[in-house]
Parts: C-alpha cells; sequence; structure tokens
C-alpha cells in the first residue's frame, strides 16, 4: 500500500492573513464561487452569519419555509447550471430541508446547503434546537461535512462547491457550529482542493468510443435515448450534431426535455410510463439504443426483461455505478457526456465515407415506421366544448410559451400533461422533480429560476394538491415581486392518485378529493397581486393572455375536467410497448 | 455466499458510516467488520464481510469506490487473498481436561493467554473455517465463551490505487 501524503491537515491556523469570523469566511468563500444569491432561514445558531450577512452584498431571499429554500436553490441550479445555494438553522431548519437535498441527489442537481448547528460544546446534549444534521442528511446528499474549526471552514466550504459541480453533480452540506461562525481566524484564500478518492472520469475509453461510432453507423434501427445528463454536460450542442450527422430518431427523459430541441426534426418526444407510443415503440423496436446521460429509471423502462428486447446497447454515464446497474450495456462508456459525443463525433466523422453513404436507404424505412408510429398515435389534445380538458390547457401555455418559457411544474397528472405537450426548445427550460416526485416543488423553483432569469417568462404549473403545499411562498413571490405566471391546473382531486384508483383499485376513491380550495382572486389579492379562476374553455386563451401580460406575479387557477385521465399509460410492472393509450371504450350491449 | 469486501478509507468521521450506508440502506446485515489506521494514520483499513445477492455485489462495490472518503474498494471474494480472524476463547474445563485442552490448543496453533483453576484463556488466529472447528472442539471440553474479531483481509495483488490530482480552487473575484 502506498501512502497519499496528500490529505491536508486543516487543522492549523495559519500565521498570516486577514483576521476574521467564520461567518465572514463563509461569505468570502461564497462570493469566490460567484454565488450571487441564495435561499434560506435564519434561526438561533445562524444569527452570526446572518449578522455578517447585513452589510454584505450576496443578496438573501427569505422563502418562507426552509423546504422551499433548497427547492428555490434548485430551480436557480436547474434553469442556469450554476450551484445553488440554500441555508438553513440548526434543528427543524436543517431536518426541513431534507426533503430538498433528496431531491436534488435523485435528479443530481449542484447544491450547496450550509446549516447552523447548536454550538461544538453543547452537540450531543439534546440543546435546544439540536438535531444530528450530519448523520440525518449522509445518505441524502452526494456528501456531506461538519466543520469542527474555523481555520478549516474555507478549505472545505471549496471543497463542497467542487463536489457538488462535477462529476454527476449533487447536493453538499455544510454543517457549521454557532461557535464556529462566531470563531476568529487568519483567513488565506484557498489555493487547491484535493480529494484523493473523488474520483471523476471524464474523457471516456478512446476504443468503446470507436466501437460505438462504428455501431452508430451499422445499426439499421438507431434509436437515441437522452437523459438530462446532456443537460447537466451542457451537451446538447453536441447531441444535436450526432443526432444530424447520422439521422437519428431521438427520445428525451422527463428530466432530458429540451435536451435536443422539442421542434427539431428528429425529435420523437418523452418515453415511459406516460411517454408517447412513437417513443415506447421505438424503443422496443430498434436495434441499437444510444443511452446517454441516462440511468434506465423504472419509469422509463418498465418491465426490464421486455425493455429495448431487440437491442444492443451504447451507455454513456458519468458515474460508473450507474453502468449496468439496470441493463448491461453491450458498450459501456464512462465519462462526460460532452467530451465523449465530442470524440465520439469525431471517431463517426472518420468512419463515415465507409459507412455513412449505404446507410441512407436503410434507416428511411426506419424513419418511415417511426413517423407511422407518431401519426397513427399523437397525444391526445383534444378539447371540449363545455368544459376546460387538462390537455387544452398545456396546449394554450404551449402557444405562448413558444417552446422558450420556463415552466416549472409541481408533480402528478399536470406534470405528465405539460411535459407531453409543451415544447422545448432549449435545455433548462423545464424543470420538474423526476426523480423524487415530490409535491410541492413547482413553486419555489419558480422562486429560484426567476431569480436566476429575470429575463424569462416562468409559469409555474401546478396542481390544486401540490400548490397548496407550497402555498406560503406567494408571499415570497410578492415579496420580490416576481412576475410568475402561477397556473394551477385544478381538477379538485389529487388527480394522479384518483387515476390510479379508477383504474387499479375499483374507482374506490379514497382521500383523494380536494373539496376546499381558495378562491383565487382573493387569494393573490391578499398577498397583493392579481389573481383569477376560470372555468369555461373560450376564457382559457385570453386569461393566459392575460396573465402574461401582467407585470407582476399572476395566479390562474384553471378548473378543469375532474375525471381525464393521463395516456398512453404503462401499468406498473408492464412493458413499456403494452401501453393503454386511452379510456376504454364504452362496449355496446346486445 | 459470503462476500469479503477491503476498504482504504480516509480516517475521518462519518466515513464508517458512509461505507455501512451503502449495505445499510439496501438491507444488508454485515457479518463483521474490521477497521484500523494504516500506516498513514490519515487512512484506515477496512474488511467487511456480508452476504450480498449475486447481481448486487459489482453495484455494492461501485457505490462505495463513489464514496469520497474511500480511496478504493475491492471485492476479495474470488479474489486472491489471505483471510485471517482472531478468537478470544474463555473455556472453563476439569481438572481432569485441562492436559487434552492444552494439547487441542497447540494442534491450532492458539496460545493460553490466562490460566486460572476454573480454566483457560485462550488466543488463536486462522481462517475464519479453521476458528469455527477450534470452537467446535474447545465445546466439546466445557462451557465457553467468545470473542471473535471479524476478518481482517489482504489482497495478493498489488491493485494500482488511482488518486484523483489536486485542482485550483475558485479565483478571487474581482472587486470593483
Amino acid at each position: 500500500m502506498q501512502t497519499t501524503g496528500a490529505i491536508q491537515d486543516t487543522g492549523k491556523s495559519p500565521e498570516t492573513g486577514r483576521l476574521m469570523t467564520g461567518a465572514e469566511m463563509l461569505l468570502e468563500c461564497l462570493g469566490r464561487e460567484g454565488v450571487d444569491c441564495f435561499f434560506g432561514y435564519p434561526g438561533g445558531v445562524t444569527l452570526p452569519f446572518y449578522d455578517a450577512l447585513y452589510s454584505h452584498h450576496i443578496r438573501h431571499i427569505l422563502v418562507r419555509h426552509e423546504e422551499n429554500a433548497c427547492f428555490a436553490a434548485e430551480g436557480y441550479a436547474r434553469a442556469t447550471g450554476r450551484v445553488g445555494v440554500c441555508c438553513a438553522t440548526s434543528g427543524p431548519g436543517a431536518t426541513n430541508l431534507v426533503t430538498g437535498l433528496v431531491d436534488a441527489m435523485m435528479d443530481s442537481i449542484p447544491i450547496v446547503a450550509i446549516t447552523g448547528q447548536v454550538t461544538s460544546k453543547l452537540i450531543g446534549s439534546d440543546a435546544f434546537q439540536e438535531a444530528d444534521t450530519f448523520g440525518i442528511t449522509r445518505p441524502a446528499t452526494k456528501h456531506n461535512f461538519m466543520v469542527k474549526n474555523v481555520h478549516e471552514l474555507p478549505q472545505i466550504v471549496h471543497e463542497a462547491f467542487y463536489i457538488a459541480k462535477t462529476g454527476r453533480p449533487g447536493p453538499v452540506l455544510v454543517d457549521i457550529p454557532k461557535d464556529v461562525f462566531q470563531a476568529r481566524g487568519h483567513y488565506t484564500p484557498v489555493d487547491n482542493i484535493h480529494l484523493p478518492g473523488y474520483r471523476v472520469f471524464t474523457e471516456g475509453h478512446t476504443g468503446q468510443i470507436r466501437r460505438a461510432a462504428q455501431l452508430i453507423w451499422e445499426a439499421e434501427r438507431p434509436f437515441v435515448y437522452a437523459g438530462g445528463g446532456i443537460v447537466a454536460a451542457g451537451a446538447a450542442p453536441e447531441l444535436r450534431e450526432l443526432v444530424e450527422m447520422a439521422d437519428l430518431p431521438t427520445v428525451c427523459t422527463l428530466m432530458g426535455l429540451g435536451a435536443l430541441s422539442s421542434s427539431h426534426r428528429n425529435f420523437i418526444s418523452m418515453p415511459g410510463m406516460h411517454g408517447s407510443y412513437a417513443a415506447n415503440m421505438g424503443m422496443t423496436e430498434c436495434d441499437l439504443l444510444i443511452a446517454l446521460g441516462t440511468r434506465f429509471d423504472d419509469r422509463v423502462t418498465g418491465q426490464l426483461q421486455q425493455f429495448a428486447r431487440h437491442a444492443r446497447v451504447i451507455h454513456v454515464a458519468i458515474d460508473p455505478a450507474e453502468i449496468g446497474k439496470n441493463r448491461t450495456p453491450d458498450i459501456p462508456i464512462v465519462g462526460d457526456v460532452k467530451r465523449v459525443l465530442q470524440r465520439m463525433i469525431k471517431a463517426m466523422q472518420e468512419l463515415e465515407a465507409e459507412f455513412g453513404a449505404k446507410k441512407k436507404d436503410a434507416r428511411r424505412v426506419w424513419w418511415d415506421l417511426v413517423r407511422g408510429w407518431m401519426e397513427e398515435h399523437p397525444y391526445d389534445r383534444s378539447r371540449d366544448e363545455k368544459i376546460i380538458k387538462p390537455q387544452h390547457l398545456m396546449d394554450e401555455i404551449d402557444r405562448l410559451s413558444n417552446g422558450q418559457a420556463i415552466v416549472t411544474s409541481d408533480v402528478g397528472q399536470h406534470q405528465m400533461w405539460a411535459a407531453q405537450l409543451i415544447r422545448f426548445n432549449e435545455p433548462r427550460l423545464w424543470l420538474n422533480s423526476g426523480g423524487l416526485g415530490a409535491m410541492g416543488f413547482g413553486l419555489p423553483s419558480a422562486i429560484g429560476a426567476q431569480m436566476a432569469r429575470p429575463d424569462k417568462l416562468v409559469f409555474s404549473i401546478c396542481g390544486d394538491g401540490g400548490f397548496q403545499m407550497s402555498v406560503p411562498e406567494l408571499a415570497t413571490i410578492a415579496s420580490h415581486a416576481l412576475p410568475i405566471k402561477i397556473i394551477v391546473m385544478n381538477n379538485g382531486y389529487l388527480g394522479m392518485v384518483r387515476q390510479w384508483q379508477t383504474l387499479f383499485y375499483n374507482n374506490r376513491l379514497s382521500a383523494v378529493e380536494l373539496d376546499c380550495f381558495p378562491d383565487a382572486e382573493k387569494l393573490a389579492g391578499a398577498y397583493g397581486f392579481k389573481g383569477r379562476t376560470i372555468d369555461k374553455p373560450w376564457e382559457l386563451a385570453a386569461a393566459l393572455e392575460e396573465a402574461v401580460k401582467e407585470p407582476g406575479p399572476y395566479l390562474l387557477n384553471v378548473k378543469v375536467s375532474p375525471d381525464e385521465n393521463v395516456y398512453p399509460m404503462v401499468p406498473a410492472g408492464g412493458a413499456i410497448y403494452e401501453m393503454v393509450l386511452g379510456p376504454p371504450q364504452p362496449v355496446a350491449v346486445a | 455466499m459470503l462476500q469479503t469486501i477491503s476498504i482504504l478509507l480516509e480516517n475521518k468521521p462519518g466515513a464508517l458510516l458512509r461505507v455501512t450506508g451503502v449495505l445499510s440502506a439496501r438491507g444488508y446485515n454485515i457479518e463483521s467488520l474490521t477497521v484500523a489506521k494504516t500506516f498513514d494514520p490519515e487512512l484506515s483499513r477496512m474488511t467487511i464481510t456480508v452476504d450480498v445477492e449475486d447481481r448486487l455485489r459489482a453495484q455494492v462495490i461501485k457505490q462505495m469506490n463513489k464514496l469520497v472518503n474511500v480511496l478504493q474498494a475491492v471485492d476479495l471474494t474470488d479474489a486472491p487473498a489471505v483471510i485471517r480472524e482472531m478468537v478470544l476463547l474463555r473455556v472453563r474445563c476439569p481438572q481432569e481436561s485441562r492436559t487434552a485442552v492444552l494439547k487441542e490448543a497447540e494442534i491450532f496453533q492458539a496460545r493460553v493467554v490466562d490460566s486460572s483453576v476454573e480454566g483457560f484463556a485462550i488466543e488463536a488466529t486462522g481462517d475464519p473455517e479453521k476458528l469455527d472447528e477450534f470452537i467446535d472442539v474447545m465445546r466439546s471440553y466445557g462451557e465457553i465463551e467468545v470473542t471473535r474479531s471479524g476478518g481482517v483481509a489482504m489482497s495478493l495483488e498489488s491493485k494500482k490505487l488511482k488518486l484523483q490530482p489536486p485542482v485550483p480552487a475558485p479565483a478571487a473575484l474581482q472587486t470593483t
């Protein structure tokens, strides 16, 4: 065994450098990391930090619940790719962050969470507002730290940012006791970050990349399955180049929507449980599945044995643990998907003369099949004369967005309809809680997104359930006059749960009816902005336009048909080609 | 089948929990675990014996290698490796079987570390299966009490340690 000799001793105080408190050092480090705003909620043990913040230029957004601080930081991170920062006090403040941290973990979103901790001497004594934050958040984060003394604080903060944003991004928590915030130490800028055990794989295996390039040219029925990793890596231009060069049909997962523009001619749609017929049939019938920055989630694959059953699989992922986790690939490539795609495109260019020309015809047959599926069963966009259908609502939002607005969504039926029907012409426009499916995400994530992108039109689409989970954030929106367009798709139910009860539990609707919803006009009015409720199809287009024209926030409560189900639907555990395409048709009685 | 995993990790608070968390989060029960610092006091070497389903073995090792504090996790189950364990055993035996007990201890190359009128305290090392036999034999002489250390393993191949080199921290912001 060799020694690393590399782990730095951070326990000693340097004799030089400016004398500062821990709180001031933290702000200095946040500044160096380029943080311009963060989201938080103060408390007893973070008082010294908030005191230092009082005279500092970094902007702090006071949310109304710590969970929403983390969701807002996620919205900021998802909309920009930069690290989102949130802050909470010890005990309940820290425990309230946990859902947001797990959400960021599941969707690989770079977050740094700062939590206060009780004074070092009191740790372990069941002190007031004490919780074992370090222990509780260990499985909820990519990594976490507890700062033991002020001298190690700058090193740890920079390490936290480095871990959050590199490799497969994720949340990192730094727990700081009150006395560390208060202690004074000599601050010298951190030169190096050295984490010997933290390996980041970027380049990909040269031989495998060449083999992948050849397979793509050789395939008769290739199919691209692009995930959130494309967005995280900023690899959308490379994806587009690859797709155009070899004329590949492409699906983007729920996390990957916008990775290839929804308006691109090679874009099919989203695959999976509520994916389109064409996307799921393409996955099933292809002979080569090119999986890029994605993790073969169960909501995408359905029954694994039947998933892409005729296909050889190329899997590019930055996280080695994702390779072979659910599906063993024929060509595994561990690396940064942007870098790997650049090299793969180069390898394909070299082989183009040999393979490119004669493949064009074979591809035409495949494309005819795929286009046929698309025409055979497009998404349902039907409208009704008397009642607003959810699909109608999403269609109208799509018209106003025209592929350019940021749309944050909560979790449930509206999320699926929005993902199906709204176009996203770039990455980082569609923000939703994909892996964890955390209700309450829609509203606070819009706060983060609008703070990060003040130039953008931001729609926050919520169900009547999820909206009420984060309703206190209306105050944050009002206080910063964030011009977010909050669209509540109100069907009076926890719609997705209701859908499953209808389809799989004999329509025994247990605890899913939301029979009380506040008057939107009064509710928004109480916070000082405009709101309205509509329920007539002919009001919809004008009402949405009015909301968009309003310079401030707007709450539009849209009452939609309560019994609508999301289709297509792959029943849980089924193969993805066994889609239920629509509601059962009435059977004629003889 | 039991899996033997050898892990080189940073000697830091919480590092042990991160490693065992990979197993407990998947509902696996650890059979034995040993950990102590290496000759570089910043690092620890850990040996875990655990029963992991075959199809998840590689996944568990990958998840451990992903941990920031872990420098290397390797599966030694089917690799050339030595696995040794130590047992401390107290046996109460009547006067007439004392000589026999000593003879048995000698066969197992065990050492007597304490002797009293009731019996002996004996220290034995060896591979875990041999120690099972030793314990069985001793039990035939009388009441016993046993403390086992859990396996410590060492690979017989040197596997190159790949470490991440240092990267520069973000430069100071230009203040206007």
